[in-house]
């Protein structure tokens, strides 16, 4: 008895003690640990999906890989772990992963609330509706009364009612935990409609029984800013992930490829291309990494404009533009601070 | 010995001293407690995570498949919560129901003399008991209900009721002004059949004289409000369903989720409560039935007074663990899109607003609630049927 005695307040006593120390850094955590642990959808094609091997690819997957490249030097030693959209938040904030890129929307509650820091954009994206050809639909504006197969836990949630109560519709929510589950509730009949934003309906479409027999209406009814998400309270490891997108963004300004960046690194003269290739100015002192970060990241990843064609572009089945998504040089809104 | 005793210290006297110990444990406990509390909120604050209840008052801005109390998007995080309870509730209340009149037919049935029905009951509880629920759930909701025709095709009952892909769209009742007469007969025609009942029981005990109370009960509770809603001049109007657009409006809707879930929920449990059933039945020697016969009771007379009552001491424990199952089970709901509390509060609520732990505790305490209630009831009902030893 008083050896279990003792044996309890033995634990009391080093819990209280243990809870004063700090939490260790994530990056430390990370190179310590080997692998990068980042959290991604549970399938979603041109953003984040396993093929039948358990290959994961997809843009997002490539920022992953991209924080893995600057952070480990390798953009191969990442373990991915697949998240519906409730869950998402819970597994970051408690810890299970790393960084959360999984198309989720920057919004002032998230950012300011749950603990969360947004390090950038990775894809603008804007809510759209699919809806079934048979239906002779051709505006979002005739959809009074229809049944709508949404995703839980999403901004589409709250977008699809503001956009019904502004325009004096009224609408049916039936709602789904995996963007699996809500597509075939649609492809089944159960809704008229599928909501979400609207690079997952061009994706979820090609998963349908008949994907010809669907149509996305023209409108957006909202801003849908994607971007990869840390915890708060870390910003070595949130100037990691920031600067792994944006790094990709640079390379994409200056004409730097995945093809040609050993010849750049070699023969380069531009000062612009030689900083973020780490040969001149800070390179990877400020963000605690080796010099090379950036190279690596282009030379394993690709960037910005390569990952986008790959997943999503006209080197993808989803064939979208880039639209605002293009360089702020080349009519988009993707922009950089500079690298310097 | 004497010497000792005489010496003993308060901390060598046994009683002091588990005394002194449970108070200890006690302390530490609450302690450990105390410290697991303020440490997490001490961990969010630092983190940056909004903590406290206050969220419950902010418009939840999301809509809502299906709701018992008016909601729209317009409505607070905290009313999600009601809705969410009343639809657990709603789904708890009418799987218990189905669940409990398969559960007896089966387990009866699966004790009959007949071959082929005690076989058909024995299948039937080897099947669906030995089949994980969320799969039966999926069975029902993506493979059986999946098949129904869309709204333009709809099944129709005289063009009334309507059923289709999205639902079962039922006529309402509109209640008319004199309405509440009907109900106030229908109350007070229960009261008087409670109260005819002690009379024939007390006169049956006194002068052994059997009273026919079916027959006046159903003249009573069904004959009389009839009665009473036709002299005033049938105050009743059906709302019947019509197709505009895409979808029906107007009626009644029965969501596809809520019967996939009901069916599975009833089915799944049923299967349970028929093997108490049939444990309940068997745990009564044939000595009682034997006895009973030939005291001159018919066979009907025979399985209410004596087998039943016996029977229902053994049930009725194994009865109230399926039903919280039930209840507990009821929140895979979640996996089909049927609006629960575990799918709207713990699910969009809490993804919308980021409050885990606040809202993970309160949905574990409804259920926590529910289920002692229910086991609440249940013990009362079963110390009221036990063997009263003279």
């Amino acid at each position: 008895m008083r050896k279990i005695t003792w044996a309890l307040v033995a634990t009391v006593v080093t819990l209280v003690i243990s809870a004063g120390f700090a939490q260790a850094s994530t990056k430390e955590e990370v190179q310590k640990r080997g692998a990068f642990q980042c959290g991604v959808s549970t399938g979603l094609p041109g953003f984040s999906i396993a093929d039948e091997k358990g290959v994961w690819a997809g843009i997002d997957v490539d920022v992953c890989k991209a924080i893995a490249a600057a952070t480990l030097g390798d953009a191969t030693k990442i373990k991915y772990v697949p998240l519906n959209a409730k869950e998402r938040f819970t597994a970051l904030q408690s810890g299970e992963i790393d960084a959360l890129v999984r198309g989720t929307t920057w919004t002032l509650t998230r950012d300011t609330s749950l603990g969360l820091n947004f390090a950038g954009v990775n894809y603008y994206d804007g809510q759209g509706f699919m809806v079934s050809k048979k239906l002779g639909v051709k505006s979002a504006l005739e959809l009074d009364g229809a049944a709508v197969c949404i995703q839980s836990g999403t901004t589409s949630e709250l977008n699809l009612a503001d956009y019904f109560k502004e325009n004096n519709m009224e609408y049916k929510a039936v709602v789904f935990d995996t963007h699996d589950a809500t597509a075939a509730a649609f492809d089944n009949g159960r809704c008229d409609v599928l909501t979400s934003d609207q690079s997952q309906l061009y994706g979820l479409r090609t998963h349908l029984k008949k994907p010809e027999d669907a149509i996305v209406l023209p409108e957006v009814i909202s801003k849908e800013p994607l971007g990869p998400v840390v915890r708060q309270g870390d910003d070595a490891w949130f100037n990691i992930v920031k600067w792994s997108l944006n790094a990709m963004i640079q390379a994409e300004e200056l004409g730097v490829t995945s093809a040609n960046v050993d010849e750049m690194k070699a023969n380069s003269k531009s000062p612009a291309v030689r900083r973020l290739l780490g040969l001149e100015g800070i390179a990877g002192k400020g963000l605690g990494l080796n010099d090379d970060w950036a190279y690596q990241i282009i030379k394993q990843v690709g960037n910005y404009g390569e990952i986008f064609e790959r997943n999503v572009g006209t080197g993808s089945p989803l064939k979208i533009a880039r639209g605002l998504n293009g360089l702020w040089s080349k009519g988009g809104i993707m922009y950089t601070p500079p690298v310097r | 010995m004497s010497k000792s005793s005489q010496k003993q210290r308060w901390w060598n006297n046994a009683q002091y001293r588990s005394l002194f110990f449970q108070v200890v444990l006690v302390a530490m406990i609450v302690g450990f407690f105390c410290f697991i509390g303020t440490n997490t909120l001490a961990n969010l604050e630092k983190r940056g995570i909004s903590t406290g209840f206050g969220f419950l008052s902010l418009k939840a801005g999301f809509g809502i498949l299906q709701s018992l109390i008016p909601y729209d998007e317009s409505y607070s995080f905290g009313r999600t919560f009601l809705v969410g309870l009343l639809n657990t509730l709603l789904v708890s209340a009418l799987g218990i129901f189905f669940a409990t009149i398969i559960g007896f037919t089966v387990g009866v049935a699966r004790l009959s003399n007949n071959w082929l029905i005690s076989k058909l009951a024995g299948v039937y509880v080897e099947m669906f008991r030995n089949i994980p629920l969320l799969l039966q759930m999926f069975f029902w909701y993506f493979a059986v209900l999946r098949t129904l025709p869309s709204p333009r095709q709809s099944w129709t009952a005289g063009e009334v009721a309507f059923l289709n892909i999205r639902g079962m769209y039922l006529p309402r009742p509109l209640f008319g002004d004199n309405f509440g007469f009907v109900v106030w007969t229908f109350v007070l025609a229960i009261v008087a059949t409670v109260f005819i009942r002690r009379w024939a029981k007390k006169r049956q005990d006194e002068t052994g004289q059997p009273f026919k109370l079916g027959r006046v009960a159903f003249g009573l509770i069904v004959g009389f409000p009839v009665l009473v809603f036709f002299a005033l001049g049938s105050p009743l109007s059906w709302d019947i369903p019509k197709l505009q657009g895409f979808n029906f409006h107007g009626g009644m809707t029965v969501i596809p989720e809520l019967t996939a879930l009901v069916l599975a929920l009833s089915v799944y449990t049923a299967t349970f409560i028929a093997e108490a059933v049939r444990s309940g039945i068997l745990a009564v020697n044939s000595g009682q039935t034997e006895a009973a016969s030939a005291l001159g009771l018919r066979k009907g007379k025979v399985l209410k007074l004596v087998v039943i009552p016996q029977a229902m001491r053994v049930i009725i424990p194994q009865l109230t663990s399926q039903y919280l199952n039930l209840v507990k089970n009821s929140s895979l709901a979640t996996a089909i899109g049927y609006p629960d509390l575990v799918s709207v509060f713990a699910g969009t609520t809490l993804n919308q607003t980021g409050q885990a732990i606040e809202i993970i505790a309160m949905t574990m305490s409804v259920y926590l609630v529910i289920s002692l209630t229910i086991s609440g009831i249940m013990n009362w009902y079963n110390k009221k049927i036990m063997l009263v030893e003279r």
